[in-house]
């Protein structure tokens, strides 16, 4: 990365949208392995959450019986990053029978219109 | 406009790839600029230099390679995605102990912060992925 923009200037809103599960396939993970690169660069960062992504922040994960590593604890240190945006859409928890109680952190329901809106206010979109 | 792409797909199992460079090839011949191609999950796998289609396919590691030597462009494979997949350039080999490197000319391996600066840096970040 450069020098001149790590000193400042460009601070661009960028937003990760996460829709699968996390696990199954590959993206959940190395979402969160960019998001947790991504914080070094001091941008305004969102994380939404929408589809099966929704599945990435509930609680009480576990992974022992597919050999994979749990990851999840790592979204209850995205706050240490200064990654405190999290929004997640409300029909996507209902069709899972999810509720805000359910999730490892706090986040803020949005309807899928606000997701939208969110989503239009950006400067960068990247979608795992 | 200056662009960045995010290839999130290997190629041959998935368009993305492809997409991914036609949409470069349309942008360049409008005459604008790419920034960077970043290779990210599978799409490091675009990045092997040991990709031997049937010759009546076309080649989609030599086609990214031609196009980056053509057009000077920056072709970035993220390097914890790359480990991962069993991508790699000479130094990569040597530091993880491996008997070989396979990464095709033009690519270079790199970290995810060249995505991150590619969305700060391009006036569009275009990813073509699942």
């Amino acid at each position: 990365m450069s020098d001149e923009m790590m000193e400042g200037g460009a601070v661009k809103k960028f937003c990760y949208v996460n829709r699968k599960a996390p696990y199954g396939t590959i993206y959940a993970l190395e979402s969160l392995e960019v998001v947790l690169i991504g914080a070094a660069f001091e941008q305004d960062v969102s994380l939404v959450f929408i589809d099966d992504g929704v599945y990435q922040l509930v609680k009480g994960q576990d992974t022992a019986d597919i050999g994979m590593k749990n990851f999840s604890p790592t979204y209850r240190a995205l706050e240490m990053y200064d990654v405190e945006k999290l929004y997640v859409e409300k029909d996507a928890l209902e069709a899972r029978g999810l509720s805000e109680e359910d999730l490892l952190v706090d986040v803020q329901v949005m309807s899928r219109e606000e997701i939208a809106g969110l989503m239009e206010e950006q400067d960068v979109v990247l979608t795992f | 406009m200056k662009f960045t792409i995010q290839v999130n797909e290997g190629p041959y199992t998935h368009q993305a790839s492809d997409s991914a460079y036609k949409f470069c090839e349309a942008a360049l011949a409008k005459g604008h600029e790419i920034f960077r191609v970043f290779f990210y999950h599978d799409g490091v796998n675009n990045a092997t230099r040991l990709t031997t289609p049937p010759q009546d396919d076309r080649n989609i590691v030599n086609r990214w390679s031609d196009l980056a030597a053509k057009h000077n462009i920056d072709l970035v494979v993220c390097v914890a995605a790359a480990q991962r997949r069993g991508i790699a350039d000479a130094d990569e080999a040597k530091r993880n102990g491996k008997d070989a490197d396979n990464i095709a000319p033009g690519f270079r391996i790199s970290g995810l912060g060249q995505l991150i600066e590619g969305g700060i840096q391009s006036d569009r970040l275009v990813v073509f992925g699942d």
